[in-house]
């Protein structure tokens, strides 16, 4: 009809209008709308007890929202059960059988519908030579590994080719060297599977990593849904950028706004030109976050001038190996951090005074903590 | 050179090392075993005691041996193929004689009519009448003519088989065997088999309340591992009321509520349901309503510990996968509550083997388990030989059902795989 319009691909996942509280009385998940579309792996990213399994739940169908209505590939289901959705769910702690082998584990979902002796042995092969655990079909989940027992919840999860898959910080339980392999491996099965893959966790270094989109969660407010890059560059909001990555918080006053720029008195003493993200307009207070590896220290007594040049004092300096960290005060704030290049910190001494630097583009107007 | 000097210095420190290593092992060990060491003591004297005592009762046979003591010698190689020849008659006739000047003949007559009925009357009557001694070589005739029960040769068989000092007769008894005149092992005349059945019955009531048990303490046991605690709690205070009760007066309340003019039958007939009341007590039914009421408990909290430790998780799980509720309750949820099902099961059924009171109290007399007639021999008419066999019977039964179940719960290793 309407020649020329491009349809959208159709979410595989809509989340219309979404709540949910438990006790009636406090929202737990406040007006959540959401669209998953097919193939993709999405993160939901928030600190504890912002409502990302509430959420997860309720996608499941172990939880029923309070309002509003989920639609998984066109349809509404919150009338139903959660055995008919067809979503493969990973559990925080996995949640396999334990009077079950691990074959049986996997064979679990093929014969609960109702498929075939030999085609179920070959697809609980094919998961088992996946997942590299051949070896260990005859083991039961006692007998595994927190990494082993993980990657059998996730093949039995995938066995059954469901549309969807849930993972609720399926690596929480792993420690750093594992948890950075088992993200690898997970994201290599998205890719050669094509599944899509709503995925939870409260690690914003995983998300970044795993994720094409991250919703960022707090206090059942979604406050951005966008690609890792984009949350990173572009935050819509303090909240947003103090969660993702590192980053420096000054606070001020909005003088003037120009198109894309503002200017802003800072509380401590100076003045910076910022982005213009999210302010209300001249004479507001704003919050201004600049990232650590986006700052330049100069020497006390150098002459080069820019629109933000702040004075400094060098706190202490942080060795991290592969970089270090100056924390100096600037205008107030006493945590102030700026990345330095490998041999660079010899000179900060503790109580020099410097300068820092930062490109107007990098400093972004947000709104007050 | 310095090799050596090492290792030498190595022995040198070793030894007293090994030697303070044991020390401090030893003080832990003798540390551990006070501790032990009152329970022990009570247990060898309240528990290994009695049992070894029962079991040596069961098979222990000294009274006839004691007041025949000649006669059991003289029958020592007897073969048994006829009646016994003239030193046997005349060591019982002089054994008669001594055991009347004791006053100990009821002894030996009570434990030969065990084994034979109207022994007590032979012997008795031989002693009234055996005036003296009789003279060398007639003794035979002389007690053959006192009681004709001398010339059979079953009557000496029985005294050669009672001779003691071991006997298989109460273990054979409690089978509801027995041997004939030539020795070998038949069954007990059908005026005396009843052991079987009685087994048979205890067995099978034991087991229909246990099954009672497991039907209705199952869902009682979900219900208290899942409701929230609040309600948990209160619904195990239910659970565990009867425990606060005496048992008698529990027993007894089953009574009060289920005889003919009771609470029950009122009812019905009030409701007009029925028109003559039911017989609810004093049978079958009264014991196994009461017996199970008083065990239930006993399966509900191995139940209640088994489901506690099943994560909410599995069930979910299951769902996500695709079972419907049914399915994963029956393949998810029950398997992991087999031990507790077992344990609870063989709980109940080896407190009900032993049951005594709540079937003497509500059954008829066709409901009395073992435990009644080894309390009626041991108590009415002190035989204590079979009373312990019956006891050594189910003892070993018990021990053979808890051998099964342990090897049944040995084959399928259920832990919590739920790990962090
Ligand atoms: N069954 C429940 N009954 C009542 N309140 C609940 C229940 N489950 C979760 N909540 C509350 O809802 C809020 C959100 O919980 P949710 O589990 O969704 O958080 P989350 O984002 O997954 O946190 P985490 O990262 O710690 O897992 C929390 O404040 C929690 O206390
Ligand atoms: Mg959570």
């Amino acid at each position: 009809m309407e020649a020329g319009m491009v349809t959208p691909a159709p979410a595989l996942v809509r989340f219309s209008g979404i709540q949910k509280t438990y006790d009636g009385e406090h929202l737990v998940v406040k007006n959540l709308d959401l669209d998953i579309r097919k193939g993709e792996f999405i993160t939901l990213l928030g600190p504890s007890g912002s409502g990302k399994t509430t959420t997860l739940m309720m996608l499941a169908g172990f939880e029923v929202p309070t309002q509003g209505e989920i639609y998984l590939a066109g349809r509404p289901i919150k009338n139903m059960p959660p055995h008919k959705r067809d979503i493969g769910m990973v559990f925080q702690n996995y949640a396999l059988f334990p009077h079950l082998t691990i074959a049986e584990n996997i064979a679990f979902p093929l014969s609960v519908r109702k498929i075939g002796k030999a085609d179920a042995q070959e697809r609980v092969n094919a998961a088992l030579r996946m997942i590299k655990m051949e070896t260990m079909a005859h083991r039961r989940p006692g007998q595994l590994s927190g990494g082993q027992q993980q990657r059998v919840a996730l093949a039995r999860a995938l066995v059954f080719n469901p549309q969807l898959v849930l993972m609720d910080e399926p690596l929480g339980a792993l420690d750093k060297r594992l948890r950075e392999q088992m993200q690898l491996e997970i994201k290599q099965l998205h890719e050669t599977m094509g599944i899509t893959v709503v995925y939870v966790t409260h690690d914003q270094s995983e998300a970044l990593t795993m994720s094409d989109r991250i919703a960022v969660f707090n206090n059942g407010i979604v406050h951005q849904i966008d690609k890792p890059a984009a949350l990173y560059e572009h935050p819509v909001n303090s909240f947003v950028a103090h969660f993702i990555g590192e980053n420096n918080v000054l606070s001020g006053t909005v003088e003037t706004v120009d198109k894309d720029y503002c200017r802003v008195a800072l509380a401590g003493g100076g003045a910076v030109t910022a982005r213009t993200v999210n302010v209300s307009g001249a004479g507001t207070s704003t919050s201004l976050s600049v990232r650590p590896e986006r700052i330049t220290i100069v020497p006390g007594g150098a002459s080069s001038d820019g629109p933000n040049r702040l004075p400094a004092t060098v706190q202490n300096t942080i060795y991290l190996g592969d970089h270090a960290l100056a924390v100096l005060d600037v205008s107030g704030n006493a945590e102030f951090m700026v990345k330095l290049q490998p041999g660079a910190h010899d000179s900060l001494t503790h109580g020099a005074d410097v300068f820092v630097t930062f490109r107007p583009e990098d400093c972004l107007a947000l709104d007050p903590v | 050179m310095t090799d050596a000097s090492l290792t030498g210095a190595d022995a040198r420190t070793e030894v007293p090392l090994k030697r303070r290593l044991r020390r401090a092992e030893r003080a832990r060990q003798v540390k551990a075993l006070a501790l032990v060491l009152p329970l022990l003591v009570f247990l060898l004297f309240t528990f290994a005691g009695p049992i070894a005592g029962m079991l040596w009762r069961a098979v222990d046979d000294r009274e006839v041996r004691q007041v025949l003591p000649q006669t059991v010698a003289a029958l020592a190689d007897w073969d048994g193929k006829d009646l016994p020849n003239e030193d046997a008659f005349a060591a019982l006739a002089s054994d008669i004689l001594a055991a009347r000047a004791a006053g100990t003949i009821a002894t030996a007559a009570k434990r030969l009519n065990y084994a034979l009925n109207g022994f007590r009357t032979i012997l008795t009557s031989t002693a009234r009448n055996l005036k003296a001694a009789p003279e060398r070589g007639a003794a035979k005739e002389t007690l053959g003519k006192i009681n004709a029960a001398w010339r059979e040769r079953a009557t000496w068989t029985t005294i050669k088989d009672a001779g003691g000092p071991l006997t298989g007769f109460y273990l054979l008894s409690a089978l509801d065997l027995t041997r004939n005149v030539d020795g070998a092992i038949i069954a007990a005349p059908p005026d005396q088999a009843i052991y079987r059945e009685v087994f048979t019955r205890t067995f099978v009531i034991s087991l229909s309340v246990t099954v009672l048990c497991l039907m209705l303490g199952f869902p009682v046991a979900y219900l208290l591992a899942t409701l929230p605690p609040a309600r948990s709690n209160l619904l195990m205070i239910f659970v565990l009321l009867p425990f606060w009760t005496s048992l008698l007066v529990r027993t007894c309340a089953w009574i009060v509520l289920l005889q003919s003019k009771g609470v029950v039958n009122d009812s019905l007939l009030w409701l007009g349901i029925i028109d003559q009341p039911l017989r609810l007590i004093y049978n079958r039914f009264g014991v196994c309503v009461a017996m199970t009421h008083v065990l239930l408990p006993f399966m509900i909290l191995p139940l209640y510990s088994s489901m506690k430790a099943i994560s909410p998780a599995y069930m979910r799980a299951a769902a996500s996968l695709g079972a419907p509720p049914l399915t994963a309750f029956l393949r998810i949820y029950l398997p992991q509550t087999l031990p507790g099902i077992g344990a609870g099961s063989l709980l109940v059924f080896i407190l009900a083997l032993g049951y005594y009171i709540t079937p003497a109290l509500v059954g008829g007399a066709a409901d009395q388990m073992i435990s009644y007639f080894i309390a009626l021999y041991t108590t009415e008419t002190a035989n204590w030989g079979l009373a312990s066999a019956l006891g050594a019977v189910l003892l070993l039964a018990t021990l053979l059902l808890a051998l099964v179940y342990g090897k049944l719960v040995q084959g399928q290793q259920v832990t919590g795989g739920m790990k962090n």
